[in-house]
């Protein structure tokens, strides 16, 4: 845990070793990296787009090999990984903690609940847009606040928003519905995708795999603007001000602007995060969006390697597929069905133990390091070797 | 009703009397996968419920006594020769694990129906699914209107329960005709618990009210609720709360120095837990439900403390020989209750049920089946509605008395009327023995 605590507060300070362990998930540039062997091409944005292509076919292939079932569940996947996206940037790039994303998917999920509840809803791409906007202005409020805080004061503020937020769905209980919230009930699939899955596998193109189809949309959406973005001068000018607060003011920063601008690209993520939820859900509801959702969001980019888009999808599926996974081995042992699920959080937390313990920078971010200390101690090795030769 | 009642004779003609041992023995033909999770030996039912976090302590013992219950039902020979399997799963009351867990019972676990599934926001955000997937959606664990009063929106959904407006109602007629004088305060949960509650309170006794107060759930400070009520001069108090809420309000009426005459709605009034929850909420200082004592309830079903009820002297026995560790709660109670009733219905869907057949037997033969539960269920086709009467009941110690016997009613403007009917008692070895319905 230490390493959790110190990289936001860390942040704040000059430090001798600028990239911190706990985010060195999110140091690998692999503009450079990938540059010296292999075939994708130079242009960030070109390769991005290579790699959106392809992972729209792999989600394709994966969403028609797997069950009805499994589809619902990588549904839920979607939406725990756009909002753990949008954290991992905010957190793992710029170096601020959000305890507040909870109430940043409330957001979006509540407007998508009002917009579809009309008589005559807009088309969904518009309300989807519209959540992502909600999201982005209350994102950019807590943004302008948080900017001026660090470590445990900004947790304390967004754990505020996380706490407060929700409550205002019950006090304004005729609009947003109360403690039982509301229904969402999601368009139906157009006939497109049916004749789409017709030709690609023949299922039968159910609603549940309508919404999967959507939130992996959503999801691919997402990650490709944020891979972009955290690759550009952007992401750099990010990274400057996480590592480096008096150089990056000295070098012309403008921290301030910068922090707010990291809140909101994050809580438009969590906003569109919360309207999958809303859909997926089919329920817009305070209990949905209690402190436990922020928190396991955090989790997840901890354990997948803060900074990392790829180590947030990895958490996220931590998070959907570990709780039934330790009931159903608990179930194994003969335990009962009421012990076994109190086994899923035990199992959950022993997980983020030794995770913590062994790969204190997270699936991903270990990987990095121990890449970057490999290549490092190729370069000596081969720089020794040289200096051996030339003498 | 003579239609149905013909076809009930019709039915049992045609089945040769095959099915007169409880729906134990096989019926004329051979049993057959007629359904999704019906086997030639089994049928397969599922449900959700907070068996961790906040909500767990009481409600998950709910799930405990159902299964007791069709375990000891299997080994009679379960419904037509098949065992009925039942898997729960937990949902920590959150509606989006909620929604997961429903799609693993109904697509990844293959369940023939639902049946308990506890919570009003909980099962809110499955009964859409439910409903679209044809997915029979049983004796919802929850008062709310919702499941009963539109059943062209979902028809294969069903309360069970009394819900929140009927027993309104039925508190309401109390207070006018045994404390007229009273001024009464009313203590809701700010949600369609309390409004439901309100509004059928509000239908007997409106111009007795002099407050109203409403808490939001999550907020453990209920001072100011407490004050206001005192301060309107309030001397009788309902509240339609949750049991963690009977305890606040209890301690916190304590330190007022407020003493008025407490009624607690069903939900929030099981002495047991409330005595366990001032323990927890004192930290010690209140060590049981005596505050509780001289409160009044409402009940639709026997309590542990009957000890002389046939029906309890039962689900002691199937506790001891089919239930796990720990006593027989009320909690459990409710759960073998459920699944008293979900067994009437099996046998009532026949010989080979399938989804819409159960759907079918529960609207047309619903109504007149018996059980522990003390008022009729007001299945039909125009209404799913649960069990229409309550009892008023007053708590002594863990326990309580009746003060009023079972009356029932219906949401709107039904009258109440004084129930009739005799208590059931329960078949031989607590297992029904319904006809099966055949249209």
């Amino acid at each position: 845990m230490s390493d959790l605590q110190s990289s936001p507060s860390a942040a704040g300070k000059a430090t001798d070793e600028a990239p911190v362990v706990a985010t060195a998930g999110a140091n690998a540039s692999s503009a450079q990296a990938s540059a010296e062997r292999s075939f994708l091409p130079q242009s960030t944005l070109l390769r991005h787009l290579l790699v959106l292509l392809g992972s729209a076919v792999l989600a394709v292939a994966l969403l028609e090999l797997s069950t009805p079932y499994q589809n619902s569940q990588l549904a839920t996947l979607t939406y725990y990984a756009i909002a753990a996206g949008g954290l991992t940037v905010l957190t793992g790039m710029n170096g601020q903690i959000s305890l507040g994303h909870g109430a940043l998917m409330a957001a979006g999920a509540y407007t998508t609940a009002l917009l579809l509840d009309a008589d005559e809803p807009l088309p969904l791409p518009v309300v989807l847009l519209a959540s992502v906007l909600v999201a982005v202005a209350i994102g950019a409020l807590v943004g302008v606040a948080a900017a001026r805080l660090h470590g445990p004061y900004l947790a304390g503020a967004t754990l505020a928003l996380a706490v407060g937020l929700p409550g205002l769905a019950i006090y304004f209980h005729d609009i947003f519905g109360g403690e039982q919230g509301m229904r969402v009930r999601a368009p139906q699939a157009p006939e497109a995708f049916e004749s789409f899955i017709d030709v690609v596998s023949g299922n039968n193109a159910s609603s549940t795999k309508w919404l999967a189809y959507l939130g992996t949309i959503c999801l691919l959406i997402t990650y490709f603007f944020l891979a972009n973005l955290v690759r550009s001068r952007i992401g750099r000018t990010w990274r400057a001000v996480r590592d480096q607060e008096v150089a990056a003011e000295l070098a012309g920063i403008n921290l301030g602007a910068w922090r707010v601008l990291a809140f909101v690209v994050s809580a438009a993520a969590a906003g569109l995060a919360g309207a999958v939820l809303a859909l997926v859900v089919r329920l817009a509801a305070p209990s949905g969006f209690t402190l436990v959702l922020s928190l396991s969001l955090l989790t997840a980019i901890v354990l997948g390697g803060l900074g990392s888009l790829v180590g947030a999808l990895l958490g996220s599926a931590l998070l959907v597929f570990l709780p039934p996974f330790a009931r159903d081995m608990g179930a194994s042992f003969g335990l009962d069905q009421t012990e076994a699920a109190q086994v899923a959080p035990f199992v959950y937390g022993v997980v983020l133990i030794v995770v913590m313990i062994f790969v204190p920078a997270g699936f991903v971010g270990t990987i990095r390091l121990r890449r970057m200390n490999a290549k490092a101690k190729k370069a000596m090795a081969q720089a020794a070797a040289d200096a051996a030769g030339r003498r | 009703m003579t239609v149905v009642a013909a076809a009930t004779v019709a039915s049992t003609l045609a089945a040769c009397g095959g099915s007169d041992e409880g729906g134990g023995s096989s019926g004329g033909g051979e049993n057959e996968a007629s359904d999704t999770g019906v086997t030639e030996t089994s049928i397969k039912l599922g449900a959700h419920y907070p068996l961790t976090g906040v909500a767990a302590p009481g409600y998950s013992e709910i799930p405990t006594g159902v299964k007791a219950y069709f375990d000891c039902l299997n080994k009679e020979g379960g419904v037509y020769d098949r065992t009925v399997e039942f898997i729960y799963k937990d949902d920590a009351y959150n509606p989006a694990q909620t929604s997961q867990v429903t799609n693993e019972l109904v697509l990844n676990d293959e369940i023939f129906a639902m049946m308990s599934g506890l919570g009003t926001p909980t099962h809110s955000a499955v009964v859409d699914f439910l409903n679209d997937e044809g997915v029979p959606d049983l004796f919802v664990s929850s008062g709310s209107l919702m499941w009963g009063d539109d059943p062209e929106t979902y028809p294969m959904s069903f309360g069970w329960q009394t819900d929140y407006e009927s027993e309104g109602k039925i508190i309401g007629e109390y207070i006018a005709n045994e404390f007229p004088d009273a001024k009464v305060g009313l203590f809701l949960q700010d949600d369609d618990f309390g409004e439901d509650g309100e509004a059928g309170i509000r239908q007997y006794i409106d111009d007795q009210i002099v407050a109203a107060e409403r808490y939001t759930p999550g907020n453990t400070n209920v001072g100011p609720q407490i004050a206001a009520l005192k301060a309107a001069g309030a001397d009788f108090v309902v509240g339609f709360n949750v049991p963690s809420y009977t305890a606040l309000s209890q301690l916190t009426a304590l330190q007022l120095g407020y003493q008025p005459q407490w009624f607690y709605s069903n939900v929030g009034s099981d002495p047991n837990l409330v005595g366990g929850l001032l323990n927890r909420f004192s930290e010690g200082k209140v060590t049981d439900a005596a505050l509780l004592d001289g409160a009044l309830t409402t009940g639709y079903l026997p309590t542990v403390d009957m000890t002389d009820n046939p029906w309890i002297t039962e689900f002691q026995r199937i506790w001891q020989e089919c239930g796990g560790e720990g006593e027989l709660t009320n909690y459990r109670v409710y759960g073998m209750s459920q699944a008293y009733t979900m067994t009437q219905a099996l046998q009532a869907a026949g010989q080979n049920p399938t989804r819409e057949g159960l759907v079918e037997a529960v609207e047309a033969v619903g109504g007149e089946w018996e059980g522990p539960v003390f008022a009729p269920f007001r299945y039909s086709e125009d209404s799913h509605m649960g069990t229409s009467g309550m009892t008023i009941e007053r708590i002594v110690g863990n326990g309580s008395e009746e003060v009023q016997g079972v009356r029932v009613t219906d949401i709107g403007d039904a009258e109440i009327e004084e129930f009739d009917g005799e208590a059931a008692t329960p078949p031989a070895n607590a297992i029904p023995e319904e006809e099966a319905y055949e249209g």
